[in-house]
């Protein structure tokens, strides 16, 4: 395999498997846009427990995780009082102070960056992603994601049916930090190199925007959308400067085209539900909206 | 209070911006019943509704269901207490299929985390996934089973908000305006398939309805609301003859009969705008 070919699907993988991390806070309603700064924590607490313990990578990066966790569960109560565009700027300013703290804390190497030395490859950058994809496509067929869904589309019917709306948006939100948590140790792990700078809002807003374009309805649009949006740039490559200008483009028309993301469940039941064809006179499409 | 009595309210007082929306409101739901809430637009019958849901609290008064008072109880607890209903607005969920809708129905009865991370919905044969279905199929919908709820025609969503609100095992059943936006043909059958369900005699129904000959048929005690207060109550058929409760639909002459059809039609124009 190519260094390159190779190098693109760790990328990938680490984008899916931050596209998760923002998709469960969605899937309830929730935008989080400190989504990096919850990254960093995994990648700073996996990279730390890894150098200065020896702890091995595979550990590490779950502990690192469970630290992004803690941190999301300290401040989900203050943070999941807002709601809408507060909640956005609320969770945008924790990815602020995260960031900051890393810069001011000297044993993280401060502005400086911190190097790695433990090292994971693709295969294990692979089997973390493919963990991930499946713990998350499992949970959206519990009864706590079919819960959380509700929650997004009628907060006030769910709780008459019982759900028990704040206790399902905190789960949601620290399982989310959690997720990102181990995308930034394996980012850490894989690329032996990790700054602050790296973990700014520019790579909360992508990676939002992998879920929104993909699609919240199912828990195959994240997917999708990190893998399409990870590989379009890289297919661009051949007309340079204009890489960019061509990838934005799309994205807009994109959304202009399928407000709803890529992926809808209509989608999904026209490519997989080949046993039950769509019933005469009833439309598939779905969505809020229609 | 009798103990036969599954749901009581006394005197509810309920009041928005200055308004006395419900005024002083007592009245008592027969355990086993099939019980009408009937009155005028903006009579105060959904309020009422909200109120024994727990989406508003009233200002003064309580309410009680068998012997338990509810009247503080959060309303994320009160399907525990046996209370489950339906919506004027037929509310379903748009982001969950019809089968997800209805599993949804069952949260109440499954606590704890533990409960909450079955995969209820990940292969067949699971019991959860199994009784939400043939509760879809007893009702006539196992074709919608893997639709999205959005796109479906409006009666079949009221059908499925039934089934969803049936999921809970509930006590107390409040249904509002169940036959609205339903034909004479899907409104009878409507009807019907209520009558069963309360054979058992373990389901009370509470239900808010506009069509008269539906609440003739299937209830056999109603209480007529106007401006908040109670007017009225008894049998379906002393009510309609009730001087008072005749007044209220559009003056002396007319029966609630034609009043009811008249907002009936009302309801189905919206319906298409
Ligand atoms: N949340 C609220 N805030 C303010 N006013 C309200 C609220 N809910 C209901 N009302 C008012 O209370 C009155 C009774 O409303 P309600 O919806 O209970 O009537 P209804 O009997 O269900 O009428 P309809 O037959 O049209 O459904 C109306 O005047 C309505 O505007
Ligand atoms: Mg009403």
């Amino acid at each position: 395999m190519s260094g390159y070919f190779e190098g693109v699907l760790v990328l990938l993988a680490i984008n899916v498997v931050f596209a998760y991390g923002a998709y469960l806070p969605l899937a309830a309603g929730q935008l989080n846009l400190g989504i990096a700064g919850f990254a960093a924590v995994g990648a700073y607490g996996s990279a730390y427990l890894s150098d200065t313990f020896a702890i091995h990578p595979i550990l590490a990066i779950p502990i690192g995780a469970m630290f992004a966790g803690l941190i999301a569960l300290l401040v989900a109560v203050p943070v999941l009082r807002t709601r809408g565009i507060y909640l956005a700027l609320a969770t945008f300013a924790v990815g602020q102070i995260v960031r900051a703290a890393i810069l001011n804390l000297e044993f993280l190497g401060g502005a400086a960056g911190y190097p790695v030395s433990a090292f994971v490859g693709l295969p294990v950058v692979l089997g973390f992603a493919l963990a991930v994809i499946v713990v998350v496509m499992v949970l959206f067929a519990t009864r706590f994601g079919i819960a959380l869904r509700a929650v997004q589309d009628d907060e006030r019917v769910a709780d008459l049916m019982g759900v028990e709306v704040r206790g399902f948006q905190m789960a949601a939100f620290i399982l989310g930090a959690a997720v990102a948590g181990i995308g930034g140790g394996l980012y850490a792990h894989h690329f032996s190199y990790i700054e602050a700078q790296y973990f700014n809002i520019g790579l909360s807003i992508s990676i939002v925007l992998y879920v929104l374009l993909g699609g919240t309805q199912t828990a195959w649009g994240p997917l999708i959308g990190a893998t399409v949006f990870t590989l379009l740039p890289e297919l661009l490559r051949g007309s340079a400067s204009l890489r960019y200008v061509v990838f934005a483009a799309g994205v807009i028309v994109l959304m202009a085209l399928r407000p709803q993301g890529l992926l809808t469940r209509a989608t999904i039941q026209r490519l997989f539900d080949w046993r039950n064809p769509p019933i005469p006179g009833v439309p598939m499409a779905s969505g809020r909206g229609q | 209070m009798t103990d036969t009595s599954i749901l009581r309210l006394d005197c509810i007082h309920k009041n928005f911006g200055g308004v006395n929306v419900i005024d002083d409101l007592s009245f008592e739901v027969q355990r086993g019943s099939r019980t009408a809430l009937i009155g005028p637009n903006g009579a105060g019958k959904t309020t009422v509704f909200n109120l024994i849901s727990g989406v508003f609290f009233p200002d003064s008064g309580s309410i009680f269901v068998g012997e338990n008072d509810i009247t503080g109880i959060k309303s994320g607890t009160r399907i525990r207490h046996g209370i489950a209903r339906t919506f004027q607005n037929v509310r379903l969920m748009p982001h969950l299929s019809t089968l997800e809708n209805v599993i949804l129905g069952q949260h109440s009865r499954n606590r704890g985390w533990l409960g909450a991370l079955q995969p209820v919905n990940l292969l067949p044969g699971n019991r959860w996934c199994e009784e939400a279905r043939a509760g879809l199929a007893d009702a006539g919908l196992g074709d919608y089973e893997r639709a999205s709820v959005g796109s479906l025609p409006y009666g079949v969503q009221r059908r499925i908000e039934l089934v969803r609100a049936l999921m809970a095992q509930p006590k107390l059943l409040l249904l509002d305006e169940p036959a609205a936006g339903l034909n004479a043909a899907e409104t009878e059958e409507l009807q019907i398939h209520l009558f069963k369900l309360c054979q058992s005699g373990d389901l009370t129904l509470l239900v808010v309805e506009h069509d008269m000959h539906f609440v003739g048929a299937l209830c056999e005690a109603a209480v007529v609301l106007s401006f908040g207060r109670k007017i009225a109550e008894g049998t379906p058929d002393a009510v309609r003859d009730n001087p008072d409760v005749q007044e209220v639909y559009l003056g002396k002459s007319a029966s609630p009969v034609s009043a009811a059809s008249e907002k009936k039609e009302g309801d189905r124009a919206s319906q298409r705008a």
